[in-house]
């Protein structure tokens, strides 16, 4: 396993998954004879690699989120009452249940039957693409903060912090938004430059005590989190700060209308330039991560930090330069949506954007790509929750609980294999993530 | 794939002693300067009984600017001493609790020196502090014994949530409190399970799966919250609370009677586990089972201590702790469950285990300092005094900053903490 890792870097920390990715095929046959497609699938398969993985936590997360929703179902638990005597009862009004939820989930959030039908019958036909639109609206903060964790990831530390430099970026952008005239497109731009610095000195001040002083990063994050949301409020309750004119809730003023994002879909909540900032910043980053010098530092770094040491690399300046760009990117995360909403930055506004990037970044495997599709996933997941809790009374929460069982599943695909009974795969990638504690 | 742990050294060119004197140094000017020069005049009123107490203690008037003076004198000699002196260990400890409690008064005396809304309800102050402790102290200690057998517990917020809210549910639908704190703690344990199962068993990075499973815990209640507690709130969250107890004699005690015992149970129980995990952790063979464990598990497996056994019973009797001390949010205080109710408690909770340095009593000193700050912003908000209550909010988390930057002495985690222990 370490041979494999100096000499490929790049299957770096999330290190169950990533030797999996390389591992079962190069791994393949003693003699270096590789195996031929149709045995590939077939072991693709068998040994669950790391789509499969996905699709099967996906798939379980699912089926535990039906469970939690048939089992507070008043309806369904009085059919089952009658269990004995009327058990067709019971066991339709238990599917009718999870399909009225999860076809308003996917409905609201993919494509609905309904728009086309009606599109045929001189409807609009922009209303098929509707849920995408707003899946992508919600995808969009999301990306942004996934990548700022996986940034910190590649590099061998983990940001729980996002959520801290979310408001760096959010207090900067907002002010730049109301307090500075400027000309409509400039305006906008300097605030996302802003956004990005105000969420990198964040990072910044993190790394930079974590290079100096070697405390560990997830105590260091976790308490920038709260500081930043008591200096959220602080800024937004005080009149001399940047609480609204005539306010007496912690709200700040509304930015000038120049530096609004444009809309591409339509007006919020749906899509938006946010979401083209997002797919930039992770086409940027994979750039960074995987073309650049400092990438490869990065990933030298989180494989082995000793090794990049003896290697010349310095490890501390990495620490740093890591979460400066971590904290930008979770600052741009804030920039789409104090730019991208017409509401103003609230003491709560930062919601739970910081967390969700974790199980973003961890589901997408910490890799730009993936964090974008988990982004959507996650989305999707978040824009359908909302029509669902409209449409059935389920409230949207349990998507947060099928969310992080999905990641929790991804992270122990031994479970998983275990579940369906999949062969351990040959070589390298049978070990799960080991972690490497606070010392690290 | 376990990263090497980097020796990193601190570039603090100054010898710990003179940064320690600058600090009291420093603290004593801002006694002096900040809070004494800016106090009203006036006296400072320090109202040590509740009204209409008996035996009633006087209050103490004292002039606040005078009081804030002679202290930071106080604590400016004590950092001349540190300088001159280099003290003994428990010399270093005491001097370092003369100078914080020196700022504290300071502190209390700028605040209510000529104030006229009324006196510093002292024993409010202390009994609020040790009541919103509860939770931080049994956090800390549920996560002190999953870590001293080598499991990173970043999930008791979630134990917490869990705790708190099976705590509401099952003292409402059965009508006993006492249950609903057992079912508390069961809940917590369920959620320590699950740690332990992930961790030892599957290997997962445990400070991920700490996370993740406080996104359950955040869900599940928040999700169960809005489609069952909510709509049937008379059976499922219908705000049964434990009454307080008087511990008789005791309780009569002026000043502290009223704060250390006259509370609810859950403040008798935190007092016994302090106890019990002290004691059991370093005086106990099971103490130093557990110990071995999380700094040398080879050795210990060597010598024919169950490793994962260990560890899996540690995190799970961590999670009932932690679950007594979800089960406080609900029963223990305001009866009803709401969402996100440990709003954060659990990660106070880490970071008084970190600032304590793995030890019971020093989480504890630590859990009371959050405590503190929390209960001085709401009664500094009762006296109106203009000092905005985010900035006292921040403070233990710059102090936590500050303490695992090792600006006042390196903390260091049990050898094989996080580390999963697979038999070579």
């Amino acid at each position: 396993m370490s041979d494999q890792h100096e000499a490929e870097p790049a299957a770096a920390p999330y290190s169950a998954t990533t030797t999996e990715d390389t591992g079962a095929p190069a791994s393949g046959e003693p003699g270096g004879r590789q195996p031929l497609t149709g045995r590939l699938i077939i072991q693709t398969f068998s040994e669950g690699n790391t789509v499969v993985i996905t699709i099967l936590a996906i798939f379980v997360a699912l089926l535990v989120g039906a469970i939690l929703i048939v089992a507070s179902d008043p309806v369904v638990l009085r059919a089952w009452d009658s269990f004995s005597y009327a058990p067709g009862t019971a066991l339709s009004a238990t599917w009718d249940s999870v399909a009225a939820a999860y076809s308003a989930l996917f409905e609201g959030s993919i494509f609905s039957p309904a728009t086309v039908a009606a599109a045929f019958h001189g409807g609009s036909i922009a209303a098929i693409f509707y849920p995408l639109s707003l899946t992508a609206f919600e995808a969009t903060p999301l990306i942004l903060t996934g990548l700022s964790v996986a940034v910190a990831f590649r590099a061998g530390m983990f940001n729980i912090g996002a959520a801290g430099q979310w408001i760096g970026g959010a207090l900067v952008a907002t002010w730049l938004g109301y307090a500075v005239n400027l000309p409509i497109v400039l305006h906008a731009i300097v605030c996302i430059i802003g956004a990005f610095i105000g969420g990198a000195i964040i990072g910044w001040i993190v790394g930079e005590i974590k290079a100096r002083t070697g405390a560990h990063e997830v105590i260091l994050t976790i308490m920038f989190n709260y500081i930043m949301y008591n200096l959220l409020t602080f800024m937004l309750s005080s009149q001399s700060l940047m609480q609204a004119p005539h306010q007496t809730n912690a709200v700040a003023p509304n930015i000038a209308s120049s530096a609004m994002l444009p809309h591409v879909g339509g007006p919020p909540p749906q899509v938006g330039v946010g979401f083209l900032i997002a797919l930039a910043a992770a086409a940027a980053t994979s750039w960074l991560l995987n073309r650049s010098t400092i990438g490869f530092q990065f990933r030298t770094v989180g494989a082995s930090p000793s090794a990049a040491r003896s290697a010349g690399i310095s490890v501390e300046r990495v620490w740093v330069l890591a979460f400066v760009i971590a904290g930008g990117l979770a600052g741009l995360s804030a920039t789409t949506i104090v730019q991208g909403q017409t509401a103003p930055l609230t003491f709560n506004s930062y919601g739970t954007y910081g967390f969700d990037g974790i199980t973003v970044a961890l589901l997408g495997r910490v890799r730009p790509l993936g964090v974008v599709l988990a982004g959507l996933l996650f989305g999707a997941l978040n824009a359908g929750g909302t029509v669902m809790e409209a449409a059935t009374g389920v409230p949207a929460d349990v998507t947060n609980v099928i969310e992080a069982i999905i990641v929790l599943l991804v992270a122990a695909p031994p479970l998983i294999r275990m579940l369906f009974r999949l062969r351990r795969s040959r070589g390298a990638g049978a070990q799960a993530v080991t972690s490497k504690g606070w010392s690290g | 794939m376990t990263a090497l742990a980097t020796p990193v050294r601190a570039p603090v060119t100054i010898s710990r002693r003179y940064l320690a004197a600058g600090t009291f140094i420093g603290l004593g000017l801002i006694d002096i300067f900040v809070f004494g020069l800016l106090a009203h005049s006036g006296d400072a009123v320090f109202a040590l009984s509740l009204p209409g107490a008996s035996p009633h203690l006087p209050s103490i008037h004292v002039p606040g600017a005078l009081l804030a003076y002679l202290l930071g004198v106080i604590s400016i000699g004590l950092g001349v001493l540190r300088a001159v002196v280099d003290l003994p260990r428990w010399g270093k400890r005491l001097t370092l609790a003369i100078v914080l409690l020196c700022f504290l008064l300071s502190l209390l005396a700028w605040a209510d020196a000529g104030n006229v809304v009324g006196p510093l309800q002292v024993i409010d102050l202390l009994q609020g502090t040790l009541t919103a402790s509860i939770p931080l102290v049994l956090g800390a200690l549920a996560g002190l014994m999953g870590e001293r057998a080598g499991v990173i517990n970043i999930a008791i917020e979630g134990q917490l949530l869990t705790g708190a809210f099976v705590a509401a549910a099952v003292a409402s639908v059965t009508g006993g409190v006492w249950l609903g704190l057992i079912g508390g703690s069961l809940a917590g344990g369920l959620v320590g399970a699950l740690l332990a199962i992930f961790a030892i068993m599957f290997l997962v990075d445990q400070i991920i799966l700490g996370v993740v499973l406080n996104v359950v815990a955040l869900g599940l209640t928040n999700y169960l919250y809005d489609r069952v507690m909510i709509p049937y709130a008379n059976t499922f969250n219908s705000g049964n609370t434990f009454s307080t107890i008087k511990i008789p004699v005791l309780s009569s005690i002026p000043i502290i009677g009223p704060v250390f015992f006259d509370a609810n149970i859950f403040l008798y129980i935190t007092y016994a586990l302090i106890l019990v995990v002290q004691i059991g952790l370093f005086r106990t063979r099971w103490g130093l089972r557990v110990r071995a464990v999380g700094e040398h598990p080879v050795a210990a497996d060597t010598v024919g201590i169950r490793v994962l056994w260990t560890r899996y019973r540690n995190v799970i009797l961590g999670g009932m702790i932690a679950g007594i001390g979800g089960a406080y949010l609900t029963v223990g205080s305001v009866g009803f469950f709401t969402s996100d109710i440990s709003s954060g408690f659990g990660f106070i909770a880490l970071a008084a285990m970190i600032f304590g340095r793995w030890t019971p009593l020093g989480s504890v000193a630590a859990a009371l300092l959050f405590g503190f700050s929390y209960q001085l912003q709401t009664e500094l908000s009762v006296l109106r005094v203009p000092v905005s209550s985010f900035i006292l909010l921040m403070a233990p988390y710059v102090a936590t900053i500050i303490a695992v930057a090792g600006l006042v002495g390196r903390v260091r985690p049990p050898a094989a903490d996080g580390k999963p222990y697979v038999r070579a």
